[in-house]
């Protein structure tokens, strides 16, 4: 990109990169991440819970307690409900063409997301720490 | 959609189906799906937390007939947005551009994510019933 006599943007505007929207390409990466992310812990997830399909309640409970899988399964909460925010942030947006239903819509993602990470969490810290 | 005087772009009637298409619509439509699957994921650790009472409902709800078709579905939509978002992965890095290359990865995900959802439920099932 040369400097264009055309181009109105002060340069300071064009070296933050943030474009219009002031958030740059900050979406588009987070969601590659968390992707990434996804794949490794959701396959994980997934063998997790086929060895403990035939399990009782207490083999449940201690493979949740075991501190590798706790940690994990923090990350996928982590991990999953970010990337599920950015995905749905993507659909209204695109559908939802009423601004105040749009916005009302965004933050309510953003809240159930939070709730559902800091529930999630306390209930693998309560059977890992063994409450 | 304040204005609606001006030409529209053609909608999805005009166009002849294409393998790509539909997996571009269904990486959307599985993404909303797994987004409602992800409150289970957190009733079921909430509900390990809570206690055997508490997990026992929610072992009686996941094997119901309902909880079971369900679950087939999130398998599947979890396996298609899995194996379709690798390849949008792929994508991103800047490989499999070509149009061939473009058709077979997406019937890839389409099969694959078939069979993947086929290994595991056959698997649940012949161990003796999920749950």
């Amino acid at each position: 990109m040369s400097a264009n006599a055309k181009d109105l943007r002060h340069p300071l505007k064009r070296a933050r990169g943030l474009g219009a929207a002031q958030y740059g390409v900050g979406h588009w990466w987070t969601q590659r991440t968390t992707a990434v992310a996804l794949v490794l812990l959701g396959i994980w997830f997934v063998v997790l819970v086929l060895g403990l399909l035939h399990g009782d309640y207490a083999t449940a409970r201690a493979a949740v307690a075991r501190p590798w899988n706790a940690v994990l399964l923090v990350a996928l909460l982590i991990s999953m409900f970010w990337h599920a925010v950015l995905g749905l942030q993507v659909v209204i947006e695109d559908y939802v063409h009423t601004r105040w239903k749009e916005l009302t819509l965004l933050v309510v993602i953003k809240f159930i997301a939070v709730l559902c990470v800091l529930a999630g969490t306390l209930a693998v810290l309560r059977i890992a720490l063994g409450a | 959609m304040a204005q609606t005087q001006r030409p529209l772009s053609p909608h999805l009637q005009i166009y002849k189906w294409q393998v790509q298409m539909v997996t571009s619509i269904l990486h959307r439509a599985t993404g909303i799906a797994l987004a409602v699957g992800t409150l289970i994921v957190v009733w079921g650790l909430v509900a390990l937390a809570a206690g055997e009472d508490a997990f026992n409902q929610f072992k009686v709800c996941a094997g119901s007939p309902i909880g079971i078709i369900l679950l087939i579905g999130w398998t599947w939509s979890f396996f298609f947005h899995l194996c379709n978002g690798v390849r949008h992965l792929v994508q991103d890095a800047g490989a499999g551009y070509t149009i061939v290359q473009f058709v077979r990865s997406s019937w890839a995900s389409v099969i694959v994510s078939l069979l993947l959802t086929l290994i595991v439920w056959g698997y649940v099932l012949s161990a003796g019933g999920a749950a």
